[in-house]
């Protein structure tokens, strides 16, 4: 485990931000960290980061007891995110890499190789006034990954990218994912983490309400709904529920005691069947679900 | 402490980049040479030399009789009906005419000049005949030589004021109130312009968001101080160049000054003497000569180090004030609520100073040299009337007990109010945030 959170508590004077949190984060995984607005989820990524303590509970880092030190080899790409506006982009990007602790030289080195991987070799000596939104992203991307952390928190990396911009992003987040670094990934967007993530947690209310591996996670909320294309006519069956129909697909629900063979046994002898799905639900909809559930 | 230093280093650097820095730190040095090099030069310019031909029928003038500052004068036997068309061409400025019966005939005196003539010249010869007159009529009316020279006293009276308590100020003590007067206005003018240079700082921090990126890599504190730090080594490094730049141009203004002195034409080596004493006198009464006067009797490096300690670690108090203000607010206007309560004790400071400066030993100046927030301006608006020691050493160290103080208090509502959005802060919520955790 890269980060081991045991029952963290974070009060502020009028309502409880974090409630008896308690998340494992696997070394080299993609980190879903899940939940609507003002559920905690900055408050968590605060206490991490160690911009704030908690009032209880503790956190290991790479098998150590989470200390000041370790802010170095952490990257945090906030959600509300800026840049010294005066300052040039060069001189800001070796400002910003040496208080993570990099040395001059060596900063130097990693920041020209990302310029020129990111075809921004130009930007060097531009104030960061000059840059469009996009590219102050790109800028502040580099700020985050530059002194190669151990731990990656993105928070809400892809607003404000345009699509071009977002693909490359996430090719990067995969680029820096397999050279073994640990991404925590906290947004809404439903499919970026269908897309990206490994593990997932939701947290609610100051909680976590979900959490596990994402294919187990799914594989919770299946409602043994199936999606059906055919031709002919389809009857009613027993165990068998139609819960839509069109003129050539259905979607069907199985009984208890209904596995796919009999289904698909039964179904063979009213129709000729083209395609047979399970319906797996969409992190949205379970998102959603448990939301709705917990409020 | 390494990222401290990164921080200080930042701040710093990027203040002293700006061509802002260097006007204002060029500007203040050519104006304060000025306001010192101006009256020298105005009282220097009157003595530029005009050639004025005499002609004496009474035969009553020696050249040492016509020694003046601004006049040369050459004696000349053409007759005056021919030379008054000639003097011009011949180079001189004016023309004077002594009748041989001047004595009796003091109106027969004539001086002729081509353009109309400069006040300052009329008076000049008027009063060069007129004295001559005088000392020959009254050895004619049998007054000695030698008592007539013991009648030319000259009389040099030192200024003493006494008010209305009996309290004498000489003038050596106008030159320690110009000093005070003057290094108490520096620190309360750079008191508020780097005060509020660190909280522009913070609340662009916070305002670009750039804030919560800074404080994962460092601690809030770190962040505070080291602004505040590299802010304050602006301002030295500012002052520093104040004073080299001053002292170094008024230097070299003096030099031009003196090498013009000496090298005025025609001017015997009395002249050149008496020319440079008048230099001397113009800088003695331009109110730079009265501080160097003082200056002279002052322990000079005393009052720069109490100067430098007291701009530093004032400006250190009011400074993590104005950060903690800074950082609870979002924009510069919503600050102004704030600001006045910190810009109120400077301005008090300074408004009591003037109290300080006219009576230097009163109670009230006593305690505003030692409460911290006041001590600042007031104990250095002291100083130059000399203070005893122990004043000082207390109140250097209650001012560091102040600074100490206000850091922690600001230190703690820094830390919460760099991450606070869209809450309208209030003196209740500030005083909250004194008291959370972590």
């Amino acid at each position: 485990m890269l980060l081991s959170i045991r029952n963290l508590e974070k009060r502020y004077a009028e309502h409880v931000a974090l409630q008896n949190i308690s998340l494992e984060i696997p070394k080299g995984c993609i980190f879903g960290l899940l939940g609507p607005n003002g559920a905690g989820k900055t408050s968590l990524i605060r206490i991490i980061t160690q911009i704030t303590g908690p009032d209880a509970g503790e956190i290991y880092f790479d098998g150590e007891r989470l200390r000041l030190e370790h802010a170095d080899q952490i990257g945090y790409l906030p959600e509300e995110r800026g840049l010294y506006k005066k300052m040039k982009v060069g001189e800001q990007l070796l400002y910003l890499a040496q208080l993570k602790g990099m040395r001059k030289d060596e900063a130097l080195a990693k920041l020209k190789d990302w310029f020129i991987r990111l075809d921004i070799k130009d930007w060097w000596n531009k104030p960061v006034d000059d840059l469009s939104k996009g590219m102050q992203q790109k800028t502040q991307f580099i700020a985050t990954v530059v002194h190669e952390p151990k731990l990656l928190i993105l928070d809400e990396p892809f607003s404000g990218f345009d699509p071009i911009n977002a693909n490359m992003l996430k090719d990067e987040i995969l680029a820096i994912k397999e050279r073994g670094t640990t991404i925590l990934f906290s947004t809404h967007r439903m499919e970026s983490v269908e897309e990206l993530c490994d593990e997932i947690a939701l947290i609610n209310h100051a909680r976590v309400v979900l959490s596990g591996n994402k294919a187990e996670v799914q594989a919770r909320f299946k409602k043994n709904q199936f999606m059906i294309r055919f031709e002919g006519n389809l009857m009613q069956m027993p165990g068998i529920e139609v819960i839509s129909q069109q003129p050539s697909h259905a979607v069907l629900r199985l009984s208890e005691g209904i596995g796919t063979n009999e289904a698909i046994a039964l179904l063979i002898q009213q129709v000729r069947l083209l395609e047979f799905k399970e319906l797996i639900p969409s992190f949205n909809e379970i998102f959603i679900q448990v939301v709705s559930e917990t409020n | 402490m390494n990222k401290i230093f990164l921080v200080i280093q930042r701040e710093y650097v990027t203040r002293v980049l700006k061509k802002s820095f260097w006007i204002s730190s060029l500007l203040a040095p050519v104006l304060l040479t000025a306001i010192y090099a101006i009256p020298i030069w105005l009282a220097m310019k009157d003595k530029e030399h005009k050639k004025v031909a005499i002609l004496d029928l009474s035969h009553l003038w020696k050249p040492v009789d016509l020694q003046d500052k601004e006049l040369i004068f050459t004696f000349i036997s053409k007759s005056e009906m021919q030379f008054k068309k000639e003097f011009s061409k011949d180079g001189y400025d004016a023309f004077v005419s002594i009748p041989a019966n001047v004595l009796s005939n003091p109106k027969g005196v004539h001086i002729y000049s081509s353009k109309n003539i400069g006040l300052s010249l009329k008076e000049s010869v008027e009063r060069l005949i007129q004295n001559k007159v005088r000392q020959e009529l009254m050895y004619q009316a049998g007054i000695s030589k030698n008592v007539y020279e013991d009648t030319q006293v000259d009389i040099e009276s030192d200024t003493i004021t006494i008010s209305d308590s009996g309290d004498e100020t000489n003038s050596s003590s106008v030159g320690a109130m110009i000093l005070a007067g003057v290094m108490g206005l520096i620190l309360y003018v750079t008191l508020l312009l780097y005060g509020s240079q660190v909280m522009n700082g913070v609340i662009e921090e916070k305002s670009s968001r750039i804030i919560e990126v800074i404080i994962s890599s460092v601690k809030p504190y770190q962040l505070m101080l080291g602004k505040i730090i590299g802010v304050g080594l602006v301002g030295l490094t500012q002052f520093v160049l104040w004073i080299v730049l001053t002292i170094g141009l008024t230097q070299v203004t003096s030099k031009v000054y003196a090498s013009k002195a000496s090298s005025m034409v025609g001017l015997s080596q009395d002249a050149q003497i008496k020319a440079n004493a008048d230099m001397a006198i113009a800088m003695q009464d331009s109110p730079m000569g009265e501080v160097t006067k003082v200056l002279e009797s002052t322990n000079i490096p005393l009052v720069m180090f109490a100067f430098l300690f007291y701009f530093f670690v004032g400006y250190l108090l009011y400074s993590s004030l104005f950060a903690a203000i800074g950082s609870a607010v979002e924009s510069a206007t919503e600050a102004q609520q704030f600001t006045f309560i910190v810009m109120i004790p400077i301005i008090l400071s300074f408004l009591l100073a003037q109290y300080t400066m006219q009576d230097p030993d009163s109670t009230i100046a006593f305690w505003s040299s030692m409460i911290p927030f006041t001590s600042p301006i007031n104990m250095m608006v002291r100083l130059p009337y000399g203070v005893p020691i122990w004043e000082l050493v207390a109140s250097m160290v209650f001012l560091l007990i102040g600074f100490f103080v206000c850091s922690w208090i600001s230190a703690r509502i820094y830390r919460v109010g760099i991450l606070m959005y869209g809450k309208k802060a209030t003196w209740k919520e500030l005083s909250k945030w004194l008291f959370y955790k972590g």
